[in-house]
């Protein structure tokens, strides 16, 4: 979802400003680090920022961090276009992230990308007319024995297949997202058929 | 076997609360503030002692790099713990993270007083949102219980623990890359030297660990260093958590004893081999980054530093990626290549242009088309590419390659002879 600042596809609102509460977080983690060592902050704001501006983070907001911090637009834009989880444009309700590096294509996250693709008719790096749903692929989750994994938002979903996913998104749509973990309901890194250790 | 009263982390699936109280049932933060007072030396001591070896990936002995921090400094130092887990195949930090919060709070702390350190930041990966929630609770649990903070377990000793979430980048693993990003700027790794013990966090020395490292701490000190050392081989001692994922009949985490052979690990554990032990293919032992070792080899190799590397490959993370007949090798090492292309941090050339060129190739590889002598193109810039750069990125983007060709090349030169043969038939027919 990383684009030129400037797509001119969609429209950059003209400012931003944190929310009271928003600030008072974004306060809280500038007191994380030593004096004038402000800038470590940049991450944990720009991730504020995007969340209070409906999951995507707009320029005005950039500009806003930068001002806050002390440093110049340009290094928090360098910041921003670095790491994969700023969207610089607008996302669907539902950021989709499914992961399809090794371990996850081992175990049938091509099947994930499908199931997606059939039942929102978007594809990779789309976003649904409804503006519900947009579709990206990532590198690896970290969740590697529960593959293949879709990330919803903040959410992991594991275990999965491409029924399974459908059926996701039926529940997604109507606004009931299960639980999140695995979807066979096997518990965390368990084996399934259950534990060979810490038995005792 | 390892017998489940030596494991470390009892609650590695979660099976029982991971809060405070949960954490303390289960003999966290049992006579912590003793092990303070014990000091920094007895403490560093024991870590070498134990034979404990970073969890990373890398594999350097953790007491020794301890031992690398400054004995006094007039300026601050720093305790940075690796928590962006991201090479795939491995996901067993998650589960400290999650269900052993406060073995890894604790161990942030017996490890900062270890080195005199009194401010430590754990800097989680940005994907890993519920994670960081129940370690953020584990952290306000700890200074509510006045375990950390000013007085932590009424030692008398100051610490004190920030979390810091990353966003999204593989290379903010890579140490240097992580104290980039911890400064807020991109996470474009260091030169070394100077190294982090001398200039880290803020220009100031530091150590940076895995999660694993420091979560073995507390029971390494408890227990004593002649349990852990007691514990798998000389040089290779100690628990370990292996991550199984891939074709096996039940991927899980699991901690073993080190050295434990990977044969009867995926069997004991994972419920053996899709198709069972004859339909296997080949493993990658060690997170993507190693390369791949084929069947005949997995027969017989134990699980750790030593009997991995005399093999040509390693132990790196211990997530053991199985692959089963059924897998088409050269495609699975070609999306490895793919996620080294996305996730190199663009600043050394041959990185940057090297691991595009080397994906594209692959991509050929995988239709076979390709001519035989590209094969060997291929592996001789694989070690153009190898030490050429700042950080080992580029050398783990590499060596799945070199494995590859090592251990499948007649299957690479099968399918290029095939593609010639059908371009042929095309030909002739047209």
């Amino acid at each position: 979802m990383n684009a030129p600042l400037d797509a001119g596809e969609f429209e950059q609102p003209a400012s931003f400003d944190f929310t009271p509460e928003n600030l008072e977080r974004a306060q809280a983690h500038i007191a994380k680090y030593p004096s004038g060592r402000q800038a470590s902050a940049v991450l944990p704001l720009l991730d504020l920022a995007q969340r209070q501006h409906g999951g995507w983070l707009p320029r005005a907001a950039m500009d806003r961090v930068a001002e806050m911090l002390e440093m110049a637009p340009i290094r928090v834009y360098e910041v921003a276009t670095f790491y994969t989880m700023f969207n610089l444009r607008p996302v669907g309700r539902y950021l989709l992230q499914v992961c399809t590096t090794t371990p996850c294509w081992l175990r049938g996250s091509d099947e994930v990308v499908r199931a997606c693709q059939n039942k929102l008719h978007i594809g990779v790096d789309g976003t649904t007319p409804d503006e519900l749903f947009s579709l990206v692929e990532v590198e690896c989750l970290g969740a590697c024995v529960n593959a293949p994994i879709l990330q919803v938002n903040d959410d992991f979903y594991e275990d999965l297949d491409g029924p399974a996913t459908e059926v996701l998104l039926d529940a997604l749509r109507e606004g009931n997202p299960p639980l999140h973990g695995s979807v066979t309901g096997r518990r965390g890194s368990e084996p399934v058929g259950g534990r060979t250790t810490l038995l005792e | 076997m390892l017998a489940d009263g030596d494991r470390v982390f009892t609650n590695l699936y979660g099976q029982s609360d991971w809060r405070l109280d949960g954490a303390r049932r289960r003999g966290d933060w049992d006579g912590a503030k003793d092990l303070i007072l014990k000091g920094r030396e007895w403490i560093v001591e024991q870590v070498k002692e134990s034979g404990l070896r970073g969890r990373g990936g890398a594999g350097f002995p953790t007491g020794l790099k301890w031992s690398f921090m400054p004995k006094e400094s007039d300026r601050p130092t720093y305790l940075v713990v690796n928590a962006d887990e991201s090479e795939p195949g491995t996901c067993k930090d998650r589960d400290i993270l999650r269900n052993e919060p406060h073995k890894l709070v604790e161990g942030c702390l017996l490890a900062s007083a270890g080195m005199g350190v009194h401010d430590c930041y754990i800097y989680i990966r940005g994907e890993f949102y519920n994670e960081a929630q129940r370690l953020q609770a584990a952290i306000d649990e700890a200074y509510a219980a006045g375990l950390i903070g000013k007085d932590a377990c009424g030692s008398g000793y100051r610490f004190d623990l920030y979390l810091h979430r990353g966003a999204g980048a593989y290379i903010c693993g890579e140490e240097t890359g992580l104290l980039e990003s911890l400064e807020g700027r991109k996470g474009q790794p260091r030169l070394k030297p100077p190294f982090p013990a001398q200039v880290g966090l803020y220009g100031c020395p530091s150590t940076v660990n895995n999660v694993e490292t420091i979560a073995v701490v507390p029971e390494i000190l408890r227990r004593g260093a002649t349990w852990f050392a007691g514990i798998g081989r000389p040089r290779n001692t100690g628990t370990k958590i292996f991550c199984l994922s891939g074709h096996v009949n039940a991927p899980c985490n699991v901690e073993e004893a080190m050295s434990i052979p990977l044969r009867e690990l995926i069997e004991r554990h994972a419920g053996g081999v899709r198709g069972g032990w004859d339909n296997l293919l080949a493993i990658i032992p060690g997170g993507s980054s190693v390369p791949v070792i084929p069947k005949s080899i997995c027969e017989t190799v134990l699980m750790d530093f030593d009997s991995l590397v005399a093999v040509k490959s390693a132990l790196g993370t211990a997530a053991v990626i199985v692959m089963d007949k059924s897998t088409d090798i050269v495609k699975a090492i070609a999306r490895l290549s793919k996620f080294y292309k996305n996730e190199s941090c663009g600043q050394c050339t041959p990185c940057r242009e090297g691991l595009g060129w080397m994906w594209r190739v692959m991509e050929r590889m995988v239709e076979g088309n390709a001519s035989v002598a590209e094969v060997d193109m291929l592996l001789d810039v694989s070690y153009e590419i190898e030490g050429h750069t700042i950080c080992a990125l580029a050398d783990g983007a590499a060596w799945p390659v070199q494995g590859l060709i090592r251990h499948f090349r007649p299957e690479m030169e099968r399918r290029v002879a095939e593609y010639r043969a059908a371009a042929d038939r095309q030909r002739r027919a047209a």
